[in-house]
């Protein structure tokens, strides 16, 4: 791999930019024979293949990509980042993630444009901040930075924002994750794939998982592509919405559900907005990018569906809600209106897991909150694959929880009011 | 008209975009790029305009930046600027990154900025974020005013181009009920730039507008198809006028459902790409035409005509009618190349060549005809498949799509010698694709080299398409050349997705009216002025006002609190509980249906009986609770929770019409039939008795958890003898008409008994102190019924209920979280709700959080519930409360302080 740098930049400046490479291999077909294959091409999956060459010295690994890579939801996110969640294992999982976002653009020699910039979630009734006031001890006792900001400590931190007498909702406060921030998430699918490929694994894009194949004892030794067989005798799925496809393949049912989950962005202007402000009472969220666009997303469509589009109402009431935030906003205008399908669990929290079936391991039921897991989800589901066996941190996740019903609910966030 | 453009003042005509009227006086410098700040004119007449961005200031918060002069209408007094420049737009030190241009290459970002650590957010992206963006975000609360409508229609017909206009007149003259947009300010299209048109144009318009049945929409922009032709519409209404009625909106949002659409949204030109492309007076052809023929504003006096079809010839007669000189029509189908042209606020040469044979034409205009794009986005939104067509170089309608049919240029109708297929490129040098984004023929190149193959990689590697025109100029072009380069075919390489909106669309239509109260119905109970009138200090609850507390003079909530608490305890209180869910479960099978929803037993239940009820969700959690009455054996009047109502009807209308259709029951939502009084304290009956005309409604005839049908001073009521506070109770439903009635004549009473108003603090504070959980405090979507103490109201006998399978499984036994009471060593001290709890301050394992906690007015001391593992095994116990920097002990006991044997209840 070409170290990026500064330096190779101007030199190529020089030179009219004829020394640049492909930044990742691109093989047309896979090999007959791989140690692991991960179904998924998004940042996840692409994550996961270079832990498991750089951290586990696997490298004779596949990655299986419908699509494009990164074309999913990692492409259509809105690249927020935090961790303070309120149960331990919720915190643990995405603290993991956060302290590798940290570093992650000098590991992958890819600026994935981590800016923590704050993170502030508000509260707007009673109850929002008992919930907030829960999650800000519970994470300060776990070691995740989550403070309380009254309403003009708030405004403070984001002048734009409205917590004047003409909300219908007041802002009554919010919590504050200072580590909390963005990054570039085309760059966290591509800084991977190519730091990924240049330890070995293969990046095989356009090629659909038609069938998993097992042996007389039931475990996997397979995968059937559209591009071709492939022995291999493990196999990590990593396919969000479309999980539950693919594992179907082996028989395995997932308790998962899909929705479709709307974004959109306004025409770019100059820095207007500091940082990130997430409300859930009122459903939205908005952040500005380094282009300028205010980002802005809200909560999912009402019924399960795999269409990428979603309906008016929903961006028209995510809109409401900006304008009540920040009404200087309304003159505005929205540029462009997209949807994803996200994949919930019934507790909201993801599967990090192995299953019954020997040498099959699943990835999946983010939900609308997997981007910020990216590197710490790769890292942790490597681990599992490699060791047929969990990380201490991705343990709690397992598909066997809704057997038991160890649920780590954090829906629990959004509990009814009394 | 007279208008200021960046503070100098010109003259405009009536009808004038901002963008004609600019070029008749003569400035055609009116942007600057995105990436290198370069000097740019306009590109195109229309929407599509990537390059002349303005913003319009009206004053105060009515300034909008990112505006199209090419859209923008001039009116009287009209103030606009350019932007993304510093200090001007003809000297931008911005302007530097065009001379570092060749180390900014596309993804520049992405190699560079990593050292050290930390430093891309404190260092480097600040830098990057003030030279980015475009117009200034406006910083002052929008003062005008948005509207919304609904509109049904037999066909919607989008563009009043030639095609639409024929569309709309068939439609209208069968009498059909239609409407037809257009986003221009005047009917017409391309029809508008062609004078021996205007007589039939306006001909046909007259007969459109006298009829009744048609709906006329102009400067209104179709920019989306949803499901089921759901069509939206963005009405500008006031934008274009000198002194608006206050009393319009300033846009209107439209949504449509059309029995068919019709899309005649017409065709876009595409640039060419040759070296020098983007400087000023370098314009489409067709946009040069129209300023000369539709505005009066010759775009130049000396023209070199470069074309890929028969469009040049066409711009070259109507331009040279106009009276401009054309200098020369180069047909690049004759084997021309351009080489470049020269010129720095705006075109003064272009450079050609043929066969080794260089020539430098002066001109001060070059119009560019490289053929035309159907404008397929509303189709595409709307499921279309499109499919390429050589001969024109663009996709154009396929498949299908049910009541929507495409007609005219964006259907790729159009004349066979204006098909370019797609025009030659010459990728030496600087030539633009992207013209706001500034991705050049070259930056495609690099992008496909680094392995880049997707045109959705391209787009976003290097953000060609993705500017405020949404690639509507470049998009085929940049397919044309990443296919190219990848030695492939442009349907190999694919299409990117047509996202809404068509052209951007103001938040503020889109929100409407909904701003502070409109912004969510604020829902208040028939008793609300009286509480106003009282004093009360009023808290959110879902959509709810609730009264929080009473203040008196100079006391604090504290205070408030404490003496509304001790007045419900010594005399009697009254409180608003209409907020609560109200379910009447009525029929033949209403106790079987109740026997599955909630966890208790209800066959047994007898008439005129109250039972304290709790539902689970599938997965075994509390997910509602509340008092539930028999009224009769076919009739259960339900409560719940305040912000549960209708979750939980609809959860009971989920199950009753898919998995029990059999059951003979109905379900009817009466929270809003009636107004819910409680009545509490030991001289709750003494102040009701002389209101209910005589009912008996002593111990022993009507006993803690029972319902009666009486009356109340002559109004119907249902009176229920339950209590949330822990003392005797009564809770009066009367018709909600009479509720504030009601509520006077309880008033007056319980003031007679020393009585008065107590709000949801006191109701909470009054709970805790009796051990009551609250749904949503106590629990969190993660609690059994056993965790909170609840186990003994399960129905053990019943065969099934809504998460009793759930309840079976392994991890919803064993250490669990579970409900107890905390005390301080210090009655005083009043531990935080939300703070965690460990079993010694050196382990940071939490057990468990405190949910509730008060000062405790009437026992004497502090009171906490908290939810501890394995708590009720650790009554007695010592655990430590973790505040920041310090820790408070607490004992663990029993969740109940007041009144542990229910003795008040029964008084």
């Amino acid at each position: 791999m070409d170290r990026f740098s500064l330096a190779r930049l101007l030199r190529q400046g020089f030179s009219g930019h004829s020394g640049w490479g492909a930044q990742w291999r691109a093989p047309e077909a896979p090999l007959a024979a791989y140690d692991v294959v991960i179904v998924g091409g998004g940042g996840h999956g692409l994550a996961t293949a270079y832990y498991l060459a750089r951290e586990h010295n696997i490298r004779r690994v596949a990655v299986i990509e419908r699509g494009w890579i990164g074309g999913g939801n990692t492409g259509r996110n809105t690249t927020i980042i935090r961790s303070n969640y309120l149960m331990p294992e919720s915190a643990g999982l995405y603290d993991h993630s956060m302290k590798l976002w940290r570093t992650l653009s000098r590991e992958l020699n890819y600026n994935v444009m981590y800016s923590p910039r704050g993170v502030m979630m508000l509260a707007h009734n009673v109850h929002d901040v008992q919930v907030s006031m829960r999650h800000i001890h519970a994470n300060r006792l776990a070691g995740v930075d989550n403070e309380w900001l009254t309403p003009a400590q708030a405004k403070a931190f984001c002048p734009p924002l409205n917590i004047g007498g003409d909300l219908r909702y007041p802002v009554l406060g919010a919590a504050l994750q200072r580590r909390g921030g963005t990054a570039r998430h085309d760059a966290v699918a591509w800084g991977f794939a190519r730091a990924a490929s240049a330890l070995g694994v293969d990046i095989i894009q356009n090629c659909a998982v038609t069938g998993l194949a097992r042996d007389a004892a039931g475990a996997i030794s397979g995968v059937e592509t559209t591009r071709g067989n492939i022995a291999t005798r493990k196999v990590g799925v990593v396919a969000a919405g479309h999980t539950s496809v693919v594992m179907g393949m082996a028989g395995v049912r997932l308790p998962l559900e899909s929705y479709p989950l709307q974004a959109l962005v306004s025409e770019p202007v100059k820095p207007a907005f500091p940082c990130v402000v997430m409300s859930n009472t009122i459903h939205a969220y908005i952040s500005q990018s380094d282009k300028g666009e205010m980002v802005i997303g809200a909560g999912t469509d009402a019924y399960v569906s795999y269409s990428q589009t979603g309906g008016l109402h929903i961006a028209t009431q995510t809109l409401d809600a900006i304008c009540e935030l920040v009404p200087q906003f309304r003159r505005l205008r929205m540029l462009r209106n997209w949807g994803g399908i996200v994949d919930l669990s019934p507790d909201r929290s993801p599967i990090l897991s192995k299953t019954d079936v020997p040498g099959l391991y699943v990835n999946c039921g983010w939900g609308t909150g997997g981007f910020k897991a990216t590197p710490g989800s790769g890292n942790l589901f490597a681990h599992t694959v490699a060791h047929d066996e969990p990380h201490p941190i991705n343990a709690p996740f397992s598909l066997a929880r809704f057997d038991t019903g160890r649920l780590i609910d954090e829906a629990a966030a959004a509990a009814v009011a009394h | 008209m007279k208008f200021t453009f960046d503070g100098r003042p010109y003259e405009a005509r009536r009808g004038d975009t901002l963008a004609a009227a600019l070029i008749r006086n003569g400035v055609h410098l009116m942007g600057r790029s995105f990436k290198y700040h370069r000097p740019r004119g306009v590109l195109a007449a229309g929407a599509e305009e990537p390059n002349a961005l303005v913003e319009i200031d009206r004053g105060g918060a009515r300034r909008t930046p990112n505006l199209r002069a090419t859209v923008v209408e001039v009116f009287d007094g009209m103030v606009a600027r350019s932007q993304n420049r510093t200090p001007s737009l003809r000297f931008d030190v911005g302007a530097v990154n065009d001379l570092l241009a060749p180390f900014l290459p596309p993804g520049f970002y992405y190699k560079t900025f990593m050292w050290p650590i930390g430093a891309w957010a404190k260092l480097y992206e600040p830098l990057i974020r003030r030279a980015a963006g475009l117009g200034r975000a406006p910083d002052l609360p929008d003062t005008d005013r948005y509207t919304q409508r609904f509109a049904h229609c037999d066909v919607l017909v989008i563009g009043a181009g030639p095609a639409g206009l024929a569309a709309a007149a068939e439609a209208a003259a069968a009498g059909m009920r239609v409407m037809l947009c257009d986003e221009q300010a005047e009917f017409g299209g391309s029809l508008l730039s062609d004078p021996a048109a205007a007589a039939g144009l306006h001909e046909t318009l007259a007969a459109l507008f006298a009829n009744p049945r048609a709906t006329m929409l102009c400067r209104t922009t179709a920019f989306g198809i949803y499901g089921d032709n759901l069509v939206g519409l963005a009405e500008r209404v006031t934008d274009h006028l000198p002194d608006p009625d206050p009393a319009l909106p300033r846009e209107r949002l439209w949504q449509v459902r059309a029995k068919r659409i019709v899309v005649a949204a017409g065709a876009i030109e595409r640039p060419l790409v040759f070296p020098g492309n983007d400087r000023p007076g370098i314009m489409l052809g067709d946009a040069a035409r129209i300023f000369a023929t539709r505005y009066g504003a010759n775009p130049g006096r000396n023209a070199v005509v470069v074309t890929a079809c028969d469009t040049g010839a066409d711009v070259a007669r109507d331009l040279a009618a106009s009276g401009v000189r054309i200098a020369r029509v180069i047909d690049l189908r004759e084997g021309f190349r351009v080489t470049g042209t020269s010129g720095r606020l705006r075109v003064s040469f272009i450079g050609i060549e043929r066969g080794g044979a260089r020539e430098k034409i002066p001109c001060d205009l070059v119009a560019m005809c490289g053929g035309w794009t159907p404008s397929i986005h509303l189709y595409s939104q709307a499921r279309g498949k499109p499919r390429f067509d050589a001969a024109l170089g663009a996709f154009v309608p396929d498949t299908e799509v049910s009541n929507l049919i495409c007609v005219g240029a964006c259907a790729g109708d159009m004349p066979g010698a204006y098909r370019a297929g797609i025009a030659p490129v010459s990728s030496e040098g600087r030539a633009f694709v992207d013209f706001q984004n500034d991705v050049t023929a070259k930056d495609l190149e690099l992008a496909t080299r680094e392995g880049f193959r997707s045109i959705e990689h391209v787009k976003r590697y290097t953000t060609t398409g993705m500017a405020t025109d949404q690639g509507k100029t470049s998009n085929i072009n940049a397919l044309g050349i990443v296919a190219g380069a990848l030695g492939a075919t442009i349907p190999e390489i694919g299409l990117t997705t047509f996202r809404t909106p068509y052209t951007p669309v103001t938040f503020g239509t889109l929100a409407g009216h909904s701003r502070g109260d409109l912004f969510d119905p604020v829902r208040t109970t028939p008793m609300h002025q009286l509480a106003v009138a009282a004093g009360a200090v009023f808290e959110d609850v879902g959509t709810w006002k609730r009264a929080r507390y009473f203040p008196r003079a100079a006391e604090d909530m504290h205070m408030a609190v404490a003496r509304e608490c001790r007045m419900v305890r010594d005399s009697v209180g009254m409180f608003d509980a209409t907020t609560l869910g109200e379910i009447e479960v009525v029929g033949a099978d209403a106790a079987e249906f109740m026997n599955r929803v909630y966890i208790n037993a209800w066959t047994r239940l007898a008439p005129g009986r109250c039972r304290y009820g709790v539902m689970l969700g599938e997965n075994g959690f509390v997910m509602d609770d509340g008092v539930v009455g028999r009224l009769a054996p076919d009739r259960f009047h339900v409560t719940t929770t305040t912000g549960g109502a209708a979750r939980v009807l609809a959860a009971m209308e989920d199950y009753r019409q898919t998995e029990w259709p059999e059951l003979r029951v109905w379900l009817t939502s009466v929270s809003e039939q009636w107004a819910v009084i409680a009545v509490q304290g030991p001289r709750a009956r003494e102040a009701l008795l002389p209101l209910v005309d005589g009912l008996d409604i002593s111990a022993a005839v009507m006993p803690h958890m029972s319902v009666v049908e009486g009356t109340f001073l002559g109004i119907e009521m249902r009176l229920f003898r339950v209590s949330f506070s822990g003392e005797m109770g009564f809770e009066v439903n009367v018709p909600a008409d009479y509720g504030h009635a009601a509520w006077e004549a309880i008033s007056a009473r319980v003031g007679a008994c020393q009585g008065g108003l107590y709000g949801t603090e006191a109701m909470h504070v009054l709970r805790a102190e009796k051990g009551f959980i609250i749904v949503g405090q106590e629990t969190d979507g993660t609690a059994t019924p056993d965790d909170v103490g609840l186990a003994w109201a399960i129905g053990k006998a019943k065969p099934d209920f809504i998460g009793k399978r759930s309840l079976t499984r392994s991890g919803m036994s064993g250490p669990r979280r579970q409900l107890v009471g905390l005390r301080t060593d210090d009655p005083a001290t009043v531990l935080e709700e939300g703070a965690q709890i460990t079993a010694t301050t050196d382990d940071n394992r939490p057990l468990g959080h405190v949910t509730s906690a008060y000062g405790g007015a009437t026992v004497g001391h502090s009171i906490a519930l908290a939810m501890i593992e394995s708590g009720r095994d650790r009554l007695g116990a010592t655990l430590q409360v973790r505040m920041p920097g310090r820790a408070i002990a607490v004992r663990v006991t029993a969740p109940v302080f007041y009144d542990p044997e229910g003795a008040r209840l029964d008084a």
